[in-house]
């Protein structure tokens, strides 16, 4: 996928704009936000998984050479092949080149973050193959020819209206299905033919268990398991930090992943897959293939403070919290990734200079980091970043401030640097403002604070400062 | 944090760290914190030579001017003894969580910077933890609603000890806000870099406190009071946002006054 996140703040302004946007997104508080609140308070030892989840992703994070050969060993072991794509050019390349190889017609695709990266359905329906997404969301983000808003959700941004109005463009079965159910089930009856002549899957791995070889899903619609048991060949893609060294890591992964996404004590579906069918087993695919993928990981692991990124389980609590995410959408984010995970991971993979506004826009509320189950400190890679925009390395394409900005914080720095000058900075500014204030606020604002009188007063400095006031204070303290 | 309200532990003599906002926007607010303090038996210092924490050039990226500011911050009040207060949980997270980053590559400064910070507290925090919850007892008719601010809540972890102080003044009416540990949109530079998104997530808490019905908002960062107070003026709304600082000042004068008619 390309990025565009250098649109943030066009595309955020649309998305803000957009009543029935504002109003379908409101989901992401009142059911995934609170679902995990709830799910985490019947949770007694929620804390210490927590813990637990970030030592197990730590340990990972930093033996991550030793346990991908050992995960490669164990698929490979199982009957599967592994295959490690550099970017997401040559992992498609390679998924495609196998798919023509087999003489594929079919292929479906369940919901995998990693093959967005790939833009791996487009690529594939544009070699000729009939690619469809199974997930319920993604298939109508699919049929949108849009990307997903969400990584649990991807069709959240979506009215039901939406999502009648697209099935019937694309089926023109007559007369429109407003009704949730009936929805699902017109789309059910596509996707089961689809399902039923499909020769080739495409997952994502939500974990995979070095120890095993064995990839785990967690579904709530099935559709993962169709495509893990249907189709002769099964293609699983990974980013290469979605790896846990053991079955047992996996019991406090699934738990906080799951009560995390979508406040679920259990998903309908966990899928476990130990690679192709074995001989005495009925069913199962003939070939199983695992691509793992870079694409920029290195980068993060190379960049000890932006490591812990990679410890991301991508179950969109972040998102949820976010009350930027939850104003400006998903798409807006430009890129795979969106919420506060994007604007940390987005410029490291794809490039700081056109994302800098990912990490700028941010209240740096910490709700991200309060609801991460591996406790990722977003707020602190956040800053990070900033300071990299600010005043990193320009030949390394990080430096994005303005001279003026530049300027503003030197003149900022000189009037901290004394309390005579900060007295005299205040007053100047007060006389500045004062014409413009009445009854102590400003309802218009000179550069470069006007940004902010555009829909709010701002405070005139006051009179006298505490300092001052102190002083005059009489029987008080010094 | 241990809850130490014992007599013998509950300091006499505090330095008072205005911040820059308070200092020069809200010296109210840096008085009634003074009279709170007063109130409680402390007596409070001030250092004349004080300016910022360096809070909002950090979070704009602009860190080596950032540096100077906040090393000057530690050398002030690393010569005083005792414990420091300041009326606002963000400026009191950057000397204590954010220093250690600025300063990650000087071990004896952040070291420096590190034990003031263990020594700096932000008034709730060091009333309730010093005090306890139940110290101030005022009078205060109306009705009223707590935003709790997303540093203090998040990066000191003080979350209902302000609700607890509010809801032991007589006379008032408390009803809690929904939502209120959602962000404000301040956020600082942000509130004036990207004001439409900064705005819309405004407008969000101020549909929650008009619904809430009540007269006053209180809240203890002085920026987000600014942005949720300068929200509902803009939008005609008469609600009042105030620091915990000033509605405590006003209930414990209210008392004096009532009981000296008695």
């Amino acid at each position: 996928m390309k990025p565009l996140t250098i649109n943030f703040r066009s595309k955020a302004a649309l998305t803000l704009a957009d009543a029935q946007i504002q109003q379908s997104i409101e989901h992401v508080y009142t059911g995934f936000f609170k679902g995990r609140l709830t799910a985490a308070g019947n949770t007694p030892d929620w804390e210490d998984l927590r813990t637990k989840g970030k030592a197990i992703k730590d340990h990972t994070i930093a033996h991550l050479d030793y346990y991908l050969g050992v995960l490669a060993d164990n698929v490979e072991k199982n009957g599967g092949t592994v295959f490690f794509a550099d970017d997401a050019e040559e992992a498609r390349r390679h998924i495609i080149d196998l798919a023509h190889k087999r003489k594929i017609k079919t292929v479906i695709k369940s919901k995998s973050m990693v093959s967005e990266e790939m833009g791996l359905a487009e690529a594939m329906n544009d070699e000729g193959f009939e690619t469809v997404e199974t997930d319920l969301g993604e298939y109508i983000i699919q049929l949108a020819n849009e990307t997903p808003y969400h990584l649990i959700a991807p069709a959240i941004h979506k009215s039901r209206a939406d999502v009648a109005k697209l099935l019937d463009d694309n089926y023109k079965d007559g007369d429109r299905v407003p009704d949730a159910t009936e929805l699902t089930l017109l789309a059910r009856e596509k996707l089961r033919g689809v399902f039923e002549r499909a020769d080739m899957s495409v997952t994502g791995v939500n974990f995979a268990v070095a120890e095993s070889g064995s990839i785990v899903l967690v579904t709530n619609e099935g559709n993962g398991r169709m495509s893990t048991t249907v189709p002769r060949v099964h293609v699983a893609v990974m980013g290469m930090e979605k790896i846990i060294p053991s079955i047992q890591d996996l019991s406090t992964m699934l738990r906080i992943l799951i009560r995390s996404a979508t406040g679920q004590r259990i998903s309908t579906y966990v899928t476990m897959v130990n690679g192709k069918r074995k001989p005495d087993e009925e069913e199962g695919p003939e070939e199983f293939h695992l691509v793992i993928m870079n694409n920029g990981r290195q980068k993060l692991l190379e960049d000890p403070l932006m490591r812990e990124s990679l410890n991301c389980i991508r179950c969109g609590a972040c998102l949820n919290a976010c009350p930027v995410y939850r104003k400006v959408g998903g798409h807006a984010y430009g890129w795979v990734y969106p919420g506060p995970i994007g604007a940390i991971v987005s410029p490291v993979l794809t490039g700081l200079k056109d994302a800098s506004n990912l990490p700028s826009a941010s209240s740096l509320c910490g709700a991200c980091h309060d609801a991460c189950p591996v406790k990722i400190n977003i707020p602190r890679m956040l800053l990070e970043l900033r300071y990299r925009t600010a005043e990193g390395s320009a030949d390394e394409n990080e430096r994005t401030s303005s001279a003026k900005e530049r300027g503003i914080w030197k003149a900022w720095r000189m009037g901290m640097m004394g309390r005579k000058r900060f007295d005299i900075g205040s007053r100047i500014a007060s006389i500045v403002m004062k014409p413009l204030s009445r009854n102590g606020w400003l309802k218009k604002a000179p550069p470069p604070i006007s940004g902010w009188t555009s829909t709010r007063d701002f405070p005139a400095i006051a009179k006298s400062s505490l300092k001052s006031r102190l002083k005059k204070r009489s029987g008080g303290s010094k | 944090m241990p809850q130490n309200t014992s007599a013998a532990h509950r300091p006499d003599r505090v330095t008072l760290f205005a911040s820059c906002m308070v200092d020069q926007l809200a010296p109210d607010v840096g008085e009634s914190t003074v009279e709170v303090l007063e109130y409680l038996g402390v007596t409070v210092d001030f250092l004349d030579d004080q300016t910022c924490c360096g809070q909002p050039a950090f979070n704009s990226g602009f860190r080596s001017e950032t540096y100077p500011v906040a090393e000057r911050f530690v050398n002030l009040f690393e010569k005083v003894d005792g414990l420091i207060v300041v009326p606002s949980g963000s400026c009191a997270a950057m000397v204590r969580n954010y220093y250690g980053d600025l300063f990650r590559d000087d071990a004896e400064l952040a070291d420096r910077a590190k034990r003031v910070g263990e020594r700096l507290f932000e008034l709730t925090e060091f009333v309730s933890q010093f005090f306890g919850t139940d110290a101030i007892y005022g009078k205060r008719e109306g009705a009223l609603t707590y935003h709790k601010c997303c540093h203090l809540l998040r990066e000191i972890g003080v979350d209902e000890q302000p609700i607890q102080m509010l809801t032991n003044i007589k006379g008032l009416d408390f009803y809690p806000l929904e939502r209120a540990e959602v962000c404000c949109g301040f956020g600082g530079a942000f509130s004036i870099k990207m004001p439409d998104i900064s705005s819309a997530i405004l407008d969000e808490k101020l549909d929650f406190i008009e619904a809430n019905g009540s007269s006053t908002v209180v809240a203890c960062d002085t920026g987000c009071i600014y942005q949720m107070q300068g929200g509902l003026r803009r939008r005609g709304s008469d609600v009042q946002v105030l620091h915990i600082s000033q509605v405590l000042a006003e209930s414990i004068k209210n008392i004096d006054t009532s009981e000296e008619k008695r």
